[in-house]
């Protein structure tokens, strides 16, 4: 019961909402434009950086905790946070630096994880 | 054999087709053409460890039935014009390599089959040659990594992109006395209005389309209620629409009699698959199924056969060049 009062169901609403939202300018960006999702994809992650970088994006992630930090929005938010501090931590190379080392947990979870799944599941015709 | 107009053949030798086959794949085992098919695999990968393996064996597997079923040997096929949607065509050269029949690969994307049927029947009228064969295939899977993502990305189609049918067609031309028989050909010119989506296929090759369609009338002198049936290859719903009204602003209602493969493979409700079904083996499955049946058993009599082709590939689209359509006719008659 402690864990269930602990909760704090207005984030996770919030983080509901967001995230969801977030999903939909996606899905409308396929239905209604011409970009391909490899170019949602960019641009997703670039807008995070950039919003990120301009200290933007933090109001969001206070706001809807992952529903802000999981879609690819998060990924360059995170990336563009990292790089500042990396320029804080080691001057100008930190740039180059700090964006990575910031991500690296999620790049090596992905490249690792990814390969787990290859090993156990093969891919699928699509059902629709 | 001679020249009529501008790019139509008339074959006076009436080359037949002597016997047709189509295997498919699990999308098209639940479309409402399944009973047409000589078989239906539900295994995406037939048993091979790949997708590219896969389509092999679906070429390979149709042109044995269609052996069988024509009763000819692969010695007695002087030649085999077999094309897919592959890079250099390798599925039809690794599906054919153990055959010994003498080999063409043909480019000409989802067009292929019937650009097959054009060089074949003109290489039966010419006399020379007893038997050829003409197949083509293309699958779903292997398409969209040639073309759009691998599937492991698990991207969402966009809702005018199409559906590749897995599966293969084949035919068997000879001189016989029993039809249908190929009685014109009209080879297409390439036409590009300058559409770039890759998803939207069918918009690219309708123009091509058309102006083979008013060639073929403009060169024989017929109209579209000469033929019981006009079918195109691939445009699917959305290029089924635009043909129609792009037929109109040239003085020809094809509507009555018109349909699309593409539209008839797949059932618009129940499957999902967009704006309808596409690929080399898209035609070459709905004619070797379901036309060539429904010709021998004379619901259809005369029918205009035209395979529409979107003649890109990954790099041409990444560099945002347009796509270039391409649409070759036969006409097919009892």
């Amino acid at each position: 019961m402690d864990y269930f009062q602990s909760i704090d169901w207005m984030t996770m609403l919030n983080c509901f909402i967001v995230g969801g939202l977030i999903c939909v300018i996606g899905q409308i960006l396929i239905d209604k434009t011409k970009l391909t999702p490899a170019r949602i994809l960019v641009v997703y992650v670039t807008l995070g950086a950039i919003l990120g970088g301009l200290g933007i994006y933090k109001y969001l992630i206070d706001f809807a905790g992952c529903g802000a930090t999981v879609p690819l929005t998060g990924f360059g938010a995170n990336l563009a946070k990292g790089a500042i501090e990396g320029v804080k931590e080691q001057g100008l190379l930190g740039a180059f630096i700090g964006g990575v080392k910031a991500s690296a947990g999620g790049i090596a979870a992905a490249v690792f994880f990814g390969y787990i799944a290859s090993l156990v599941a093969k891919p699928k015709i699509k059902k629709q | 054999m001679k020249k009529l107009g501008k790019q139509t053949l008339q074959l006076d030798n009436k080359p037949s087709i002597i016997n047709t086959a189509a295997i498919v794949g699990p999308k098209e085992l639940n479309g409402p053409l399944a009973k047409y098919f000589d078989k239906c695999v539900e295994d995406e990968f037939w048993g091979e460890a790949s997708w590219e393996k896969a389509e092999s064996k679906f070429i390979k597997e149709t042109v044995s039935t269609v052996l069988g079923k024509a009763n000819v040997s692969s010695s007695d096929i002087d030649y085999v014009f077999a094309g897919d949607l592959l890079n250099q065509c390798i599925s039809s050269s690794f599906g054919m390599r153990d055959t010994n029949i003498p080999f063409f690969g043909l480019f000409g994307a989802c067009s292929t089959f019937v650009e097959g049927l054009c060089l074949g029947s003109v290489f039966i009228d010419s006399g020379a040659c007893k038997n050829v064969l003409c197949a083509t295939s293309s699958h779903f899977c292997s398409a969209e990594k040639q073309f759009r993502f691998p599937l492991e990305l698990g991207n969402q189609r966009t809702p005018t992109s199409q559906w590749t049918v897995t599966g293969s067609g084949a035919a068997v031309l000879g001189k016989a006395d029993q039809g249908p028989y190929i009685t014109h050909i009209t080879p297409g010119k390439i036409v590009d209005l300058g559409i770039k989506d890759a998803n939207n296929m069918g918009a690219a090759m309708a123009p091509a389309a058309l102006s083979t369609l008013c060639t073929h009338f403009e060169d024989t002198g017929r109209s579209p209620d000469y033929y019981d049936a006009i079918i195109t290859g691939d445009l699917g719903h959305l290029g089924k629409d635009i043909l129609i009204d792009l037929a109109k602003t040239k003085g020809y209602d094809i509507a009555p009699n018109y349909n699309d493969c593409g539209v008839l493979i797949f059932d618009k409700k129940t499957q999902d698959t967009h704006s309808g079904g596409s690929g080399c083996a898209c035609i070459a499955t709905v004619f070797s199924g379901y036309l060539y049946k429904m010709m021998k058993e004379n619901n259809i009599k005369k029918l205009l056969l035209i395979a529409t082709g979107a003649l890109t590939n990954a790099t041409t689209s990444q560099q945002g060049e347009s796509i270039p359509g391409i649409a070759h006719a036969v006409a097919i008659e009892m």
